[in-house]
């Protein structure tokens, strides 16, 4: 196993470590410690590497991640694992704004709350929130996953496209274009998968769950929708 | 983009530290704003005396000549602490009026730029570590304290433009962010005899806190008024003589993070403002929600 320690060893340098593993199939154990909140660690990393980082993050953790799982005991700012494209990027604290965003794939796990922006501009991405998300989550997504375990703020899944959401708790508003949909059981199925891949045991439900989508009225144009595209 | 810190101590005995750990905190914040960078420490006062944080023009300035002038003109002792371009005048509470005038009659152009109980207020154009250095911030003591460091947007890089704003005795404000209804809300709030002395917007906010007390409300309740008439994004962090208050707009576009533990809160725009603090592993630390007034006030 690797041992960063921020403390000692410049960030630029142990991100420059990180990409000189792309290419590389083994699977080794990094641990970076003392992040003391600093942007951008483990950004850009595209190798199979088992990274834990034993502390608070800033901005943009993981971002970009392809291959490597990535924990990180404490919380992070804004934008944890944005643009991920496979991985697994598991976030024991809470998240800031826009955790996931834009993520094209692979899982996102957050084991405390999500602020705004949750998965905005999903293109593929799974995330698992086991808290509450804060208003706007959800907006604009193209594919992927949004699994809440908590309540959801104001406007979830605004101008939503094709992703799912699936919210156990209660949700302040949903955005526009976005509403309940039925629950089938190939949505369980998917939704029992997540939450087995997260960590979530048989206690918490499935049926629980709403489900929330999109009307598909915005997003192709319609002239009686003119004001709505504003 | 700006970036602010506040400290707010529970435990009186790291008050000695105060400036201590503002400045750890205000040097990681100079990223975010290396314009200017400013800061109001709530000290030592009693309620006797006012405190009044005087800036000069030049750095030359002779503020001790200044005091002796003042205590001659009003008959009675004047304390000074010097600290550069300002100083920190302290007279009795009823001789305040008196020596606003004598001041306002100097040749020089002399700013009163806070004034109240405890709570002094510096500010300056330059990298935030340089003000922090120029003021000495880490020798300086006290209960709770603000600190701003700025990338101006809206008006341009003055010491007038600098954070923190005065809002009212004892009061001042930092802001993130920027205001796009501050023309109209200055100009109405000009009829109701608030004055204005920069096109910043910040100003606009702290005058609205000003005039919204005047008008008989409390700051939480002028807080949370001003989610209705303030147009804009923003963080705010309020000080006061005895507290300090954030308050984030409803879309929460600017980054905030609180922590808390048994012997502080502190306030960072970012986690790496805090990450200096003593105690800050076990601390807990959380985003404050948008449109939430969140305060912390010791007994009087």
């Amino acid at each position: 196993m690797k041992v960063v320690d921020l403390d000692v060893t410049p960030l630029r340098q142990l991100n420059r470590m990180l990409h000189d593993q792309k290419g590389a199939a083994d699977t080794d154990m990094w641990r970076i410690v003392n992040p003391r909140g600093l942007h951008a660690i483990a950004a850009g990393v595209d190798a199979p590497l088992t990274i834990e980082i034993d502390g608070n993050v800033g901005y943009y953790c993981a971002g970009m991640n392809q291959l490597a799982k990535i924990t990180i005991n404490g919380s992070a700012g804004t934008g944890v694992a944005e643009n991920m494209m496979s991985g697994r990027v598991h976030v024991k604290g809470d998240a800031s704004q826009s955790a996931g965003a834009t993520g094209c794939g692979g899982l996102l796990v957050i084991d405390g709350n999500a602020s705004a922006r949750c998965g905005i501009s999903n293109r593929g991405i799974d995330i698992v929130v086991k808290g509450n998300v804060g208003h706007m989550s959800g907006f604009m997504a193209q594919a992927g996953t949004l699994v809440v375990l908590g309540d959801a703020g104001e406007a979830l899944g605004d101008s939503i496209y094709e992703a799912r959401l699936f919210v156990r708790g209660s949700v302040k508003s949903l955005g526009a274009d976005c509403i309940e949909k039925a629950l089938a059981d190939t949505h369980k199925a998917q939704l029992r998968a997540l939450l087995d891949a997260s960590g979530v045991g048989s206690e918490i439900d499935v049926n629980e769950f709403k489900r929330y989508g999109s009307a598909r009225q915005l997003y192709n144009f319609k002239i009686d929708n003119l004001e709505a595209y504003g | 983009m700006c970036g602010i810190v506040g400290l707010f101590l529970k435990n009186p005995a790291l008050e000695p530290k105060l400036g201590e750990l503002m400045t750890g905190m205000l040097a990681t914040m100079c990223d975010r704003g290396p314009d200017s960078a400013g800061f109001a420490v709530y000290g030592k006062g009693d309620a006797a005396h006012v405190k009044l944080t005087l800036r000069a023009a030049s750095s030359d300035y002779d503020f001790g000549a200044l005091a002796g002038r003042l205590s001659s003109a009003l008959g009675a002792p004047i304390g000074v602490a010097l600290h550069g371009t300002h100083a920190v005048l302290t007279l009795p509470c009823e001789l305040e009026q008196k020596a606003r005038a004598a001041i306002a009659d100097e040749p020089e152009d002399i700013k009163i730029v806070g004034a109240g109980t405890r709570m002094e207020l510096y500010k300056e154009v330059g990298r935030p570590d340089a003000v922090a250095e120029r003021f000495k911030l880490s020798e300086m003591a006290g209960s709770h304290g603000i600190a701003h460091t700025r990338m101006a947007t809206e008006s341009a890089v003055t010491t007038n433009g600098a954070h923190p704003f005065s809002t009212g005795r004892d009061q001042c404000l930092v802001h993130n962010g920027s205001l796009s209804n501050h023309n109209s809300l200055r100009r109405a709030m000009s009829h109701s005899g608030i004055k204005f002395e920069t096109e910043n917007d910040t100003e606009v906010a702290a005058g609205y806190l000003t005039w919204r007390m005047q008008e008989g409300a409390s700051l939480g309740e002028a807080l949370k008024e001003s989610l209705e008439d303030l147009d804009g994004f923003y963080t705010f962090v309020v000080g006061t003589e005895n507290g300090f208050g954030v308050l984030r707009d409803p879309i929460a576009c600017k980054p905030a993070i609180l922590a808390e533990t048994d012997d502080y809160v502190a306030f960072g725009s970012e986690y790496r403002a805090l990450a200096s603090l003593p105690g800050i592993e076990k601390a807990k630390v959380w985003e404050p929600e948008p449109a939430t007034v969140y305060f912390w006030e010791r007994p009087a």
